[in-house]
């Protein structure tokens, strides 16, 4: 704070602080405190807010618990709210997206951190930031009309004899998979290339000198030393799989529902926001939990992330 | 358990740069062989290839016997000491040591006894629940060196290892290798430009220039008979005289230059042109009376204190300088800056050589 004093005069200073501190409380608190406030209360016609009747209560939060169904998950079978187990799948297949991204990731961050010479390194970065330069949904579209049952993907696999039938690629919750990896490998990949190109390349070969087969120089001397990089990226692409409201509505099938989409419907099909708002810090809260508990699972420390 | 290596005839390019070229050297079983050279010069590509990260582009690198073509470094029979140690951070001491046999499925309980043997060979029998960043300087050193007996390797690879370490340090640690060389009586193949270290270690040393090898020999015969002036050079100081040979005969000639004839054994490899005569300054002698043979009249120009010699700069009467040096023991006068003394020196001492080996 003395420094920018000096560096930037005090008028200078004071006009910063406040656009910040504006932006801050205007655009990130004040919006979510009055969500969070709102989510305590029913919803009531106007007549009767701030009567009675307007208490606060935690009826939205209990709503998730409403409506059971029948259905199997993993061969179960199950008795379940609808809304928990849709909370359920969304955890579950934002922790498969995670995988996949890394699965993915991790290679690619080896190659370009350790193998390519870095004077290809700004074309690869180009290559990857190019996508990027498409707005999200006409991106989650381009995947839309490649995956559909008579798009390119299936009639190319036919031509190639690979397959007999156009696949119905969109189904249950696979469009959505390849979407949300689609979208949010990136926030893998440089996390994790970062953490690689750190690693000082002399360990990859003094482990190979010392009779390390490759995988074992992955396993003991490369992933431990990524693994901040890991956590990171592996925190960003959960939370933003969960969070997704765009890919799962366009790349969704009639199978396929995210908790983001109900809490959608409870916004604007029933226009309860009281409960949507209930709904969307639930999710928040127990992504966050979630996330914690992984990482107590891993030994990463907040710390670690935060590099 | 040690192994020879042999080196026939190996080249290494990059590109259009030949980095080694055309090596010819047998280090024998249990040898301590150190490859001496300016940075550029192609040393470490040779450690490098021995141990498998680099492929010689020609020729063949046996290891006890064996052609190494084709394998790996993790199948040579080889361990390398990296220049900053390579030590594994994440993991603790005893584990970093125990590394190479956890990757040949050695159990914990043997690993483990194991690492704490080789930790009280190099003198940190406390060291093994410690982290790497816990240690100083020359404790990662022993780590490393540790680390790499684990494997009971035939051949340790040292790539300049001391270089990070503070003077006293690095001279208290040549001895301990020294020690651990003896030891193990494993080959040990020392890369360093830091020519006292060299020398001081070594069975014998390899001095390189520009990718080829200039000479091979004990230490001894590196400083006293250099086959070239690029050796002569690397290996310490000379006064250094441009002239042409006369009359050779039985390994010595005559040397024609600026200060008359000069008398000084002949190299084999002294022909054709930039042929000059070496004389060490502790080999020079200023005395007040001009000798015999050899002998160039000087003023004293600088005198400079080293501690353990004084070395005595004298011009002679067209410009150039020639160093003396003086032992600090007492028995001999320094003479003061001005002073008309004669330079000599015993043309036994003196050597004529060509400057350096270029491309065959």
């Amino acid at each position: 704070m003395g420094d920018m004093f000096r560096r930037y005069g005090k008028s200078a200073t004071f006009i910063i602080c406040l656009i910040t501190a504006f932006w801050l409380l205007m655009l990130v608190i004040l919006p979510n405190v009055t969500l969070l406030e709102s989510s305590f209360r029913p919803l009531l016609p106007v007549t009767e807010i701030g009567g009675p009747n307007d208490q606060y209560t935690f009826a939205n939060y209990l709503k998730v618990f409403n409506g059971s169904i029948d259905t199997t998950l993993m061969g179960i079978p199950v008795h379940i709210p609808v809304h928990v187990l849709t909370f359920t799948l969304t955890l579950f297949y934002s922790v498969v997206v995670t995988l996949l991204c890394f699965v993915l990731a991790y290679p690619l961050s080896y190659f370009m951190a350790k193998i390519i010479s870095p004077k290809s390194l700004p074309t690869m970065f180009l290559l990857l930031f190019v996508p990027l330069w498409v707005s999200e949904v006409l991106r989650a579209f381009a995947w839309w009309i490649i995956l559909a049952l008579k798009g390119p993907l299936s009639s190319l696999l036919v031509w190639l004899h690979l397959i007999d039938q156009p696949i119905r690629w969109i189904s249950g919750y696979n469009g959505v998979l390849i979407g949300l990896v689609y979208t949010y490998v990136l926030f893998m990949i440089f996390p994790v290339y970062n953490a690689m190109s750190s690693l000082d390349s002399n360990q990859i070969e003094a482990a190979e000198d010392l009779g390390s087969p490759w995988w074992r120089t992955h396993l003991r001397i490369v992933l431990p030393h990524c693994k901040p990089g890991i956590a990171s990226g592996a925190v960003m692409v959960f939370m933003l799989s969960a969070g997704s409201l765009l890919v799962p509505t366009i790349l969704g099938s009639t199978t396929s529902q995210w908790f983001t989409q109900t809490i959608q419907q409870w916004m604007f099909d029933a226009l309860d926001w009281n409960t949507a708002a209930a709904y969307a810090f639930l999710l928040l809260l127990m992504c966050t939990l979630f996330v914690s508990l992984v990482m107590r699972l891993f030994r990463v420390k907040l710390a670690d992330i935060a590099k | 358990m040690s192994a020879g290596i042999d080196l026939e005839n190996v080249c290494c390019d990059f590109g259009s740069f030949r980095a080694v070229d055309n090596a010819n050297v047998s280090i024998e079983p249990g040898e301590f062989f150190s490859f001496l050279g300016p940075s550029g010069c192609g040393k470490t590509t040779i450690l490098r290839m021995i141990s498998g990260f680099i492929e010689p582009t020609h020729g063949q690198i046996r290891i006890g016997g064996m052609d190494m073509r084709g394998q790996r470094p993790n199948q040579r029979p080889t361990a390398l000491i990296f220049q900053n140690l390579a030590l594994f951070p994440l993991m603790s001491i005893w584990e970093n040591i125990s590394f190479g046999l956890e990757v040949r499925g050695v159990d914990k309980k043997t690993r483990r006894a194991k690492a704490q043997a080789l930790l009280d060979m190099v003198d940190l029998p406390d060291a093994a629940d410690k982290m790497v960043s816990q240690l100083s300087g020359g404790q990662k050193q022993r780590v490393a060196i540790a680390r790499a007996l684990a494997v009971e390797p035939k051949v340790m690879l040292l790539d300049e290892p001391l270089s990070a370490l503070d003077l006293k340090l690095r001279q208290h640690m040549r001895a301990e290798l020294r020690t651990i060389q003896k030891r193990t009586g494993v080959t040990f193949i020392y890369i360093t430009h830091d020519q006292g270290e060299a020398l001081a270690m070594s069975d014998r040393v390899g001095v390189m220039s520009q990718g080829r090898i200039q000479q091979v020999a004990n230490p001894r015969d590196i400083y006293n008979n250099p086959v070239n002036g690029f050796v002569a050079a690397f290996v310490g100081e000379n006064n250094i005289f441009t002239g042409s040979v006369a009359n050779p005969s039985g390994g010595m000639a005559g040397f024609d230059t600026a200060f008359g004839r000069l008398n000084a054994r002949l190299g084999e490899q002294a022909k054709g042109d930039n042929i000059k005569l070496y004389v060490r300054p502790e080999h020079t002698i200023l005395t007040e009376t001009a000798g015999s043979e050899n002998t160039i009249p000087v003023t004293v120009s600088e005198v400079s204190f080293e501690g353990a010699f004084i070395a005595v700069h004298a011009k002679t009467e067209n410009g150039q300088t020639l160093v003396a040096e003086v032992r600090n023991d007492g028995s001999a006068t320094v003479p003061s800056i001005g002073a008309k003394r004669f330079a000599s020196f015993n043309a036994a001492h003196a050597s004529i050589l060509p400057d350096a080996s270029k491309g065959a």
